[in-house]
């Protein structure tokens, strides 16, 4: 059985690091980008916790997924948003979950059709170790290895909780 | 042929992979089209306004019939997807030639089209094209006769609910011919099934169907009683042929009983929403006052229709695409 982590000491710890990563590398003003739907929650609590002033975007990637061959659309498709110029902006790439690394593939392609950010930097709860694509999270919570047959899920907005289901 | 619906838009688990008519298809099914052009019409808002969905695919636009405004904002919702993009206009080509629309279509099938848009003079010939000519290809009914136009629908049903709200609570009446329109069928099955409980059909005798209380419609012969206190107004457009074939006076005539003008607008709410799937014949079925007044959300319509078409689109190539490998596991 895999002990999941608490992920309220993740976050805070994350918190830390982006604001001393931005800093580092002299990142001003950033913007953060959830990508539905537990991007979204965690990106919301860091900008709260990093840079309050700071817009927050949401992003569907399900027009970008490489699967549609495959899998088709899912069933619900929400609108993305981003309430900011994206040309020459510090983003903050923000999901749950980092896995094969497909869907930042696609949320990187979707990103660049708003426009040419100045840098993008990943953000992720959990690094699942399956990679695919070679893609890795600036700033990680935690890595997993997950049982096989296993899927994890960020449950919340309040709280904010992983889970261990049976992959469908 | 029969026109009655059947399972034929779907795919064995359910999903769109033609479509060609609203008849038999699901609240829920309508509701997630009209949820995905939601999605798809913030892609219109872009700088880059294109999502991959569809790269590789060719969709082919097949008009029997003219049309400016059906066939562009296919072709622009296809490109928007990606899409390789061709263009045919029978009425001016091989048919004059004395190729039969058979033959073309598996011409074309034969180039590895993967999608057909599909407009023609003839109730049903969608359906045909599906059932009988190339049901590997997804076929998208851009308008059969006076049949159907269920993408027209779709984009006004888009229409209602971003500018009017939830379809139970909303009375909409439709008025003009409604006998050679489309349209009208369309959109009285959309919106019956998307729940409207009070919908009106405003029309003179001589252009309403036969049974058209089959639709759970009221039927109004005079203008004034049946706008009151509508929220919806849909105008159809007054197809000029009519008045050769002694279905109606003359346009003067039809203007002062069924136009819509400032003042037989006033009968509805102070915010209906005018509507009008275009052509608009000004001075006919619709004053330009009303056409272009604060009220009307005609062109928001053109803007939907992009991105309703997109949605069809998707949700069909992904049904075809669902079915061809259901069909492939079970050989």
């Amino acid at each position: 059985m895999t002990a999941l982590p608490e992920v309220e000491p993740l976050l805070a710890r994350m918190a830390t690091e982006l604001t001393a990563h931005l800093k580092r590398l002299q990142r001003s003003d950033p913007a953060f980008v959830g990508i539905h739907t537990g991007g979204v929650w965690i990106a919301e609590n860091l900008r709260q916790r990093c840079a309050p002033e700071a817009p927050l975007g949401t992003l569907d990637i399900a027009f970008y997924r490489d699967d549609f061959e495959q899998v088709g659309l899912p069933q619900r498709v929400r609108p993305s948003e981003l309430p900011f110029a994206v040309d020459d902006r510090h983003l903050i790439l923000v999901d749950d979950v980092l896995m094969t690394g497909r869907t930042i593939r696609a949320a990187l392609n979707e990103l660049f059709d708003y426009g040419r950010p100045a840098s993008v930097t990943l953000v992720t709860l959990l690094d699942i170790e399956a990679r695919q694509l070679p893609i890795r999270a600036d700033i990680l919570g935690a890595s997993l290895v997950l049982p096989p047959g296993q899927r994890i899920k960020l449950t919340g907005p309040e709280p904010l909780h992983l889970t261990l289901n049976p992959a469908d | 042929m029969s026109l009655t619906p059947s399972h034929l838009q779907l795919n064995h688990q359910g999903q769109l992979r033609h479509f060609l008519t609203i008849e038999g298809l699901s609240r829920e099914l309508l509701t997630e089209l009209l949820d995905t052009a939601d999605s798809f019409l913030e892609v219109g808002e872009r700088a880059v306004k294109k999502v991959p969905l569809l790269r590789g695919k060719t969709v082919c636009n097949v008009f029997f019939e003219n049309s400016t405004r059906t066939r562009t904002t296919f072709e622009l919702a296809a490109k928007r997807l990606s899409a390789d993009v061709l263009n045919l206009n029978i009425s001016t080509s091989s048919t004059s030639k004395g190729e039969t629309l058979f033959d073309t279509l598996q011409n074309l099938e034969a180039m590895a089209a993967d999608m057909f848009i599909v407009r023609h003079g003839d109730s049903g010939a969608a359906h045909f094209i599906a059932e009988k000519v190339c049901p590997q290809v997804a076929i998208v009914n851009a308008g059969d006769g006076n049949h159907a136009h269920p993408t027209q629908a779709m984009l006004d049903m888009l229409t209602i609910r971003r500018h009017a709200g939830d379809f139970k609570n909303l009375s909409v009446a439709i008025v003009g011919d409604i006998l050679h329109s489309r349209v009208a069928r369309s959109n009285m099955l959309a919106l019956k099934t998307l729940g409207c409980e009070d919908l009106r059909v405003i029309a003179p005798r001589t252009l309403l169907p036969a049974g058209i209380e089959q639709y759970g419609v009221r039927v109004f012969n005079d203008l004034r009683t049946g706008l009151r206190d509508v929220d919806v107004v849909i105008m159809l457009r007054l197809q000029k042929e009519r008045m050769q074939s002694g279905l109606l006076p003359s346009e003067g005539e039809f203007y002062r009983l069924y136009g819509l003008t400032r003042e037989t607008l006033a009968l509805a709410k102070p915010e209906a929403l005018v509507m009008h799937p275009g052509p608009i014949n000004r001075g006919v079925e619709i004053e330009s006052e009303v056409a272009d007044g604060p009220q009307s959300v005609i062109l928001n319509q053109v803007t939907y229709g992009i991105a309703v078409r997109m949605a069809v689109m998707s949700m069909a190539m992904a049904g075809q695409n669902a079915q061809r490998q259901l069909n492939q596991e079970a050989q």
